[in-house]
């Protein structure tokens, strides 16, 4: 029974690492869907995790740090998104330059704000999202197999964590059966056609880029209010990155985003708990190693394991009207 | 083809546009351009590239809004400020380049734009309908669910037909439809334009084959350098005048050569083989040759092994079998590189000149050097002298009428004449013994496709062979002093000019051996 309580506990951990991977990952998923690359992921979550932690820590509330976190994350979006969509910009260097400013950012600010070293002062009580346990949780803790699946792995997550659920399955549904899906759908592959039809490019382009903000917001408060009691300096340490690795994973397809960031955060959890293990003929494996084992995944499964991915065809691409 | 045309005396025409004018930057692309355009016909309009055909429909589609001038739909004004706006007024729009999203279903790009709601089943079902509905009028025949990338050619203008269609367009402008089209598909498409004008449709076909105009329309109007020319009846026109007009001067369609005065054998192609890359057999085992003072004509239908055998001799690919002799020597082993082969005097104007024949970022004078780089003449040493390579393009430019003359334009910005024109005049001013010429004329205007065929005879009469690859029967018949056909990676026939037609050499182009009769 010790395997399979351990079997729970890296299941569980790789549930709660999971979560910011698939805000990010949606919000990839919306942006290229779109036709807009969004490298910028990792920035728009830093800022959102900053914006949130101060302001859940001002107000003592976590719903209103997530509400500074999403608006955070969306001045960000609408940066990239003006000069990717309105100048026409080169969007790779655009969402660089959002990383960069992100980073530099919330650690200035942090340090001036706080002097903690960037850090925010830690949070408790209803200034983070607390694990929601659900009805009957610890009664049937102890019940062998079914007990610990529901009380370890449907209950005791933030509400944060199963906004990440309904995320997918509204991005799923949106996409594939709604007027503003197909448009989506549409303008990421040839925005001429769309444009032709009689249905504004810029628009449609901007929404995508606003939705990826918002998403990002729920990811960087994840981090923050969640996960961690407190911003930390470049807390989100390339989970933007991962995520889009992810996204090409899943061939930008919502449903098979969520189980590639599951993969993703399971990899994360497996790299926690093996860290100090000792194994037969070779000894301690240097953390280091571990924690380079999801990147190293990573590299392995984008060098060839998934067939061919093909982006949305006009994704990075500014639209440019007339001919 | 029956011939509707109607006066409809008492009705409205269907389009009027009056003193549309429009400016971009320097350019006047439309000069107080008139055009009625009666309800109920196929009205063409001809002119070369550049001439305002495009700028003019993009107006009336509502890419643009004119200047000045006004438009009347069925003789109510109307102000067209978007394509949405087009649309709303019974406008569609056929676009040379399809607009079409190749990964979604023919469903949803006939839904895009016109989904009916924000959730798209209701309204989806209602364009199921739509489209079964086209089906039967006018046997557009589709199925709903192929992907569109998956789709042939044809099949894609069929969706964008119906994408304006079940708009509710009655007004249709095609833009070049025939561009991508077989002539089988090219003939039904006119069918269907004809069987739309009956039932009550107007349609606009914009082109530049004149043979086109003259087969379907009602009435032509000729654009030129921004003006509205002529509207004719095409009944009473004659692809001549038209190509006059056009142009403003008098142009031969019609290709004058002497005979040709044949001189020694240059090249030798024997027992040609050639794999592609997928290791699939393009050219199989031809054998043909090529004398000094002539013009050999390799028609077929594109694919048919011709751009790999072009390929070869330029020494782009290598052969997987066989020999290429120049006066006797092996090409194979002398000068395996397209480098060492033009050394040899073997020069290339690719059929694809955007991809393989010109760099479109370069300036003109640049492009005019491309292979040529390391001549004495334009530089010492590893240094390029830009003064001795402009006054060398200055020079060509003027020879060969190249417009704008600009050498440092960048070659993109010259239309598909004008680049084709570089090409040529690079590679024939650096005496080539033998010119393999692919597709000389392809997207090119009526004038520069008279300048550019008087000069291949002219090279000719002194003395270059020429291989000539081209899918236009008219060139490969007026140019050749002999043609062989390929089909399916072999020699189908060998004709002269003089001893074959269009249909002998349509049959053989289709693998038909036997000699038509």
């Amino acid at each position: 029974m010790e395997i399979y309580a351990t079997l729970i506990a890296i299941l569980e951990s790789g549930l709660r690492l999971c979560v910011p991977l698939v805000y990010a990952c949606l919000a990839g998923l919306w942006s290229e869907r779109s036709g807009v690359v969004d490298i910028g992921l990792e920035g728009k979550m830093l800022v959102a995790a900053f914006a949130s932690a101060a302001a859940a820590g001002a107000t003592n509330s976590a719903l209103i740090g997530l509400g500074a976190g999403i608006i955070a994350s969306i001045g960000f979006a609408l940066i990239h998104g003006f000069a990717a969509i309105s100048q026409r910009g080169n969007q790779i260097v655009s969402g660089v330059a959002i990383n960069m400013l992100a980073a530099g950012l919330t650690a200035l600010v942090g340090n001036a704000w706080y002097a903690q070293g960037g850090r925010t002062p830690p949070l408790e009580g209803d200034a983070r999202f607390q694990p929601l346990i659900w009805p009957g949780a610890d009664a049937i803790d102890h019940i062998p197999i079914i007990g610990p699946i529901y009380a370890h792995l449907i209950s005791g997550h933030s509400a944060l964590a199963y906004c990440a659920l309904v995320a997918t399955i509204a991005s799923a549904f949106v996409l594939r059966r709604t007027r503003f899906g197909l448009r989506i759908r549409a303008v990421g592959e040839n925005p001429a056609a769309v444009d032709t039809a009689g249905v504004s490019v810029t628009r449609l382009r901007y929404s995508a880029v606003i939705i990826a903000g918002i998403l990002c917001g729920f990811a960087g408060s994840y981090l923050a209010l969640g996960q961690a009691a407190g911003f930390l300096t470049n807390m989100t340490a390339g989970k933007g990155f991962i995520a889009l690795a992810a996204l090409i994973f899943a061939k930008w397809r919502a449903w098979p985003a969520m189980w590639a960031c599951f993969l993703f955060g399971l990899l994360d959890a497996i790299a926690i708990r093996l860290q100090g293990v000792i194994v037969p003929a070779i000894g301690q494996i240097p953390v280091q190693a571990i924690q380079a084992l999801p990147y190293l995944m990573t590299v392995i499964l984008l060098a060839g394991f998934i067939g061919k991915a093909i982006p949305p065809k006009a994704s990075g691409l500014p639209y440019i009207k007339g001919r | 083809m029956p011939r509707l045309t109607h006066t409809m005396a008492g009705h409205a025409p269907a389009i009027t546009l009056s003193d549309i004018d429009k400016r971009f930057g320097e350019v006047r692309a439309n000069k107080n351009v008139n055009l009625t355009v009666a309800s109920c016909s196929v009205h063409g309009i001809v002119g070369e590239n550049g001439a305002g055909k495009s700028t003019l429909m993009s107006i009336l589609y509502g890419f643009y809004e004119a200047d000045r001038g006004t438009i009347h739909i069925h003789g109510r004004e109307v102000r067209i400020r978007s394509p949405k706006e087009a649309i709303a007024v019974g406008i569609g729009m056929v676009h040379q380049h399809f607009m079409l999203v190749e990964p979604l279903s023919v469903i949803d790009n006939v839904m895009l734009g016109a989904e009916g709601g924000a959730l798209i089943a209701k309204g989806e079902a209602q364009m199921r309908a739509a489209l079964a509905k086209l089906a039967e009028v006018y046997g557009l025949v589709i199925d709903p669910d192929a992907i569109v990338g998956d789709l042939p050619v044809g099949l894609q203008q069929r969706v964008e037909i119906l994408k304006a269609l079940v708009r509710g367009a009655d007004i249709l402008i095609l833009d070049e439809p025939t561009a991508v089209l077989t002539p089988d598909e090219a003939e039904q498409l006119f069918v269907l334009l004809r069987t739309l004008a009956a039932q009550g449709k107007t349609v606009i076909l914009i082109t530049h084959k004149l043979n086109e105009i003259m087969a379907v329309t009602d009435h032509v109007s000729v654009m030129r350098r921004g003006e509205m020319v002529a509207t004719l009846e095409t009944a009473k026109t004659s692809p001549a005048q038209l190509a006059d007009q056009m142009v403003g001067r008098h142009v031969l369609l019609d290709v004058t050569k002497g005979p040709a005065k044949l001189g020694p054998l240059r090249l030798s192609v024997e027992h040609l083989v050639i794999r592609d890359a997928h290791a699939s057999l393009r050219v199989k085992d031809i054998s043909f040759q090529l004398r000094a003072g002539e013009i050999l004509g390799l028609a077929g239908v594109a694919g048919n092994g011709q751009s790999e055998v072009l390929e070869a001799l330029a020494g782009i690919i290598t052969p997987t079998l066989g020999r290429i002799m120049l006066d006797g020597q092996d090409l194979l082993t002398l000068a395996p590189t397209p480098a060492e082969r033009r050394e040899q005097g073997v020069l290339h104007i690719p059929e694809d000149r955007q991809r393989m024949g010109l760099v479109p970022a370069f300036s003109a004078a640049e492009s005019m050097i491309l292979g040529f780089q390391s001549d004495d003449a334009f530089g010492t040493g590893p240094l390029l002298s830009t003064a001795a390579i402009k006054a060398h393009t200055a020079r060509e430019m003027d020879l060969y009428d190249i417009r704008p003359r600009d050498a440092s334009l960048k070659t993109a910005k010259f239309s598909g004449g004008n680049q084709q024109k570089i090409v040529l005049a690079r590679e024939i001013e650096h005496y080539p013994k033998v010119l393999l010429v692919g597709q000389p004329t392809r997207g090119v205007d009526v004038g520069a496709i008279e300048f550019i065929h008087k000069r291949l005879i002219a090279l000719r009469d002194a003395g270059v062979a020429i291989l000539l690859v081209s899918v236009e029967l008219d060139e490969i018949m007026s140019l050749s002093d002999r043609i062989i056909v390929m089909c399916g990676g072999v020699i189908t026939g060998e004709r002269t000019p003089e001893t074959t037609n269009d249909r002998d050499l349509g049959l053989l182009m289709a693998g038909v051996t036997e000699r038509a009769a």
